[in-house]
This record gives structure tokens, C-alpha cells and sequence, in this order.
């Protein structure tokens, strides 16, 4: 696990290669992150994969949030791992909703990470993050055909109330 | 006992007769009729179907036919994988909107007559999961014969459950505390969905329960 100022230093080596990608770093509860530019993701993701002395070849998850009353709105998170070191980094991109009301989107790391191929898919289903050049980006958990982005934040929770007498009379 | 055998020796022979033959017939035959022993049958050889959902699945499917609780006693081991000779299904555990269509299909290619069992609070009501993604009851999209409640219930439940089930396909329903209370029809009928009321053929059918009971 790289510490604070080892974080840094990668900050900075990132820096060297791709100016401005890293635009702020987190280190929190001894878990070490980078926030990236959502433009450069992908050049992030190809440098921290293959310099040498990073070498974080696995991803072990990939996920999104939606943090709704601050801006960015989407977070897309890239959790690395270093197998030998046994080394962990979080990669986070913020992506703002468009104003247009299109979903936002966001390169898709399949071609470094071949794991991704599922969970970009479950990232598009839950929270309408389009995957730029993933190869087939459809609904994985939903049904194919259900409408809405179930996972954001302001989408309803849905169900229904039940209907005993008592929720009748003081609610109904 | 030697005595019957030696009865029954000469019924065979054709040396009964008379107040004899009748005393064997009596002793020997019970008399019912076709739609009772049908009944009884189907009852009594009551086929589930492999079919696991949720949690709910290591209760019922699973742990009711090992030799602890052993639902062999009650002609219904033989778990079939296929819902062309099952008779009865189990929903055990939520429903997802994903998974509806396919239960649904699954009911739908059982052969007639067929039963299906709630088993637990989520396929009974979604349960826990009042949200998007389960649907709320699975009656909204097939006919359902018995709830099970429980989260989940015990295997004894089921077993319970399961008895109930047998009383109601040979043609006997149980009403329960409904019975017990003289409660029968009092049921309250779900609000706010597109059937709110009951329709006259099952206000009917309620009101032939009810005096049922009654006499």
C-alpha cells in the first residue's frame, strides 16, 4: 500500500508523462486514491498498469457512485491491486451529468482490463454511465427492457405500501 | 388372524356365502367415491419442483428432503427437475422483475392440476424488499394456492404448509383461526390496485366457504 507520500510520488511520475491527469489525491483511512481527469482515464489507467515499479495489472473491481448534491455528480471507481507487492490503489473519476440531459460518459478500460467487460455493463444498468468502445454495452441485471437508471440517487425506490387498515385510515 | 386368513382362503375357493360373504365384503372394502380417492392420490403424490430462488431454498427444497425432516413421509421426495412432471412449485424466496417471466413460464408448462406455495415473506409480499427491482408478491403475476409466512420459515412451517396444501387438494380447505373464530370471509381485499373489490364469483365462493363452516 503505498503511504501518503508515496502517493505523491506517483502524483508527481504521472505528472511527468501526462500533464494535469491527476487532479487531486486522497489518502484516507490508509487507503490511497487518485482522482483523475475522466479525459485521460484511460492514459492513467495504461501508465499505472504498465511503468515500471507501479505495475497495478489487476483490477480488482470497478464501480460508480452517485455523490447527487455535489458536483461532479458520477464518481467511476478503479480499484487496482499489485499482486507481487500486494498494493492497493483506488482510481476515481468524476464525471459531471451532461447539461444536455445525455448520460454522461467515460472511456471504457475493456481493452486494458478484460474483467471490466461485466462490471462496466453493471455500471451502465445501475447508474447510466455510457462506456465509450466497450463491445457490448447492454443491461446485465435489469430486464432489457426497463427504463431508468435504478441506482442514482434520485431515482425512486419504488415498492409499495402495504395495505393494512391501520396505513389505510392514518395515511391513505 | 389365522382365522381371517382361513376367511380369506375360502372367499378365494367361493365357499363364502351369504351372511359370511357379506361380513368379509364389509370388513374388506371401503366404500368412497371416484373424486375423493383422486384426491387422496394426487394428495399423496404431490411432486415439487427442483426449484430454488433465494434463501428460502436451503429451507425448503433442500433441507425438507434430507432424513431430518424428511418430507418422503408425506409422498412428495421425489423432487422433479422438470415442469412437466412436477405438481407442485415453491416459490422460495424474492422475485425478481428479471426472474417473473421466467417462474411464471415455468408455472405456466406445469401440467394440470397444479399448486403453488409461497414460501416466505419476499415471494409472499417482497418483503424486506420494497424497492424496484422485486416484485411485490408473486400473486401479482401467477396464482398462488398457499402463503407460507416466515423469514424464512422453518421447515417444520413448510412441512406445516405443506399438509395444508394436501387438506385443500383433497377437496377439505382448513380455514384456520378463521374456522376457530367463526371469521370465515372476513378477509380484507388488497386497496389502491386495479381490482380493489372482489369480483361476484369470488364473493360467491367466499360466501359457500362461510356457510360451509357454518353447518
Amino acid at each position: 500500500m503505498p503511504d501518503a507520500p508515496g502517493l505523491e510520488l506517483i502524483r508527481g511520475e504521472i505528472e511527468q508523462d501526462h500533464p494535469n491527469a491527476v487532479l487531486d489525491t486522497s489518502f484516507d483511512r490508509g487507503q490511497p486514491s487518485l482522482v483523475v481527469d475522466p479525459a485521460q482515464i484511460l492514459a492513467v489507467l495504461t501508465w499505472l498498469r504498465e511503468a515500471p515499479g507501479q505495475e497495478y495489472r489487476f483490477l480488482s473491481s470497478l464501480h460508480a457512485a452517485d455523490y447527487l448534491p455535489s458536483t461532479p455528480r458520477f464518481g467511476v471507481h478503479y480499484e487496482l491491486l499489485n499482486r507481487d507487492r500486494v498494493e492497493r490503489l483506488r482510481v476515481k473519476a468524476m464525471l459531471a451529468e451532461p447539461s444536455s440531459g445525455d448520460l454522461p460518459t467515460i472511456d471504457s478500460c475493456v481493452e486494458l482490463f478484460p474483467t471490466a467487460e461485466f462490471q462496466e455493463r453493471e455500471v451502465f444498468d445501475f447508474f447510466g454511465i455510457v462506456f465509450r468502445g466497450h463491445p457490448n454495452l447492454t443491461r446485465i441485471l435489469m430486464p432489457e427492457d426497463y427504463v431508468g437508471w435504478p441506482q442514482r440517487r434520485d431515482f425512486p425506490v419504488g415498492g409499495e405500501p402495504v395495505t393494512f387498515t391501520y396505513n389505510e385510515r392514518n395515511y391513505g | 388372524m389365522r382365522e381371517r386368513q382361513l376367511r380369506a382362503r375360502d372367499m378365494l375357493r367361493g365357499d363364502l356365502e351369504g351372511e359370511e360373504l357379506e361380513r368379509y365384503v364389509e370388513e374388506r372394502v371401503v366404500m368412497t367415491n371416484f373424486e375423493k380417492m383422486l384426491g387422496w392420490a394426487r394428495a399423496n403424490s404431490c411432486f415439487p419442483l427442483t426449484f430454488g430462488l433465494a434463501c428460502c431454498a436451503i429451507e425448503a427444497p433442500i433441507s425438507l428432503v434430507t432424513a431430518r425432516y424428511d418430507l418422503a413421509r408425506f409422498g412428495a421426495e421425489a423432487l422433479r427437475a422438470s415442469p412437466r412432471q412436477a405438481d407442485m412449485i415453491i416459490l422460495s424466496g424474492r422475485v425478481s422483475i428479471k426472474m417473473a417471466p421466467v417462474v411464471r413460464r415455468l408455472y405456466d408448462q406445469m401440467l394440470e392440476p397444479k399448486w403453488a406455495i409461497s414460501m416466505g415473506a419476499c415471494s409472499s409480499s417482497g418483503g424486506m424488499f420494497s424497492n424496484y427491482a422485486v416484485v411485490q408478491g408473486a400473486d401479482k403475476f401467477m396464482p398462488i394456492d398457499l402463503h407460507i409466512p416466515g423469514c424464512p420459515p422453518r421447515p417444520e412451517a413448510v412441512l406445516y404448509g405443506f399438509t395444508k396444501l394436501q387438506r385443500r387438494i383433497m377437496g377439505n380447505p382448513d380455514q384456520g383461526w378463521r374456522q376457530r373464530y367463526e371469521a370465515a370471509g372476513t378477509e380484507e381485499w388488497a386497496r389502491g390496485g386495479p381490482r380493489s373489490e372482489p369480483s361476484a364469483a369470488e364473493a360467491e365462493a367466499y360466501e359457500r366457504t362461510r356457510e360451509l363452516i357454518r353447518a
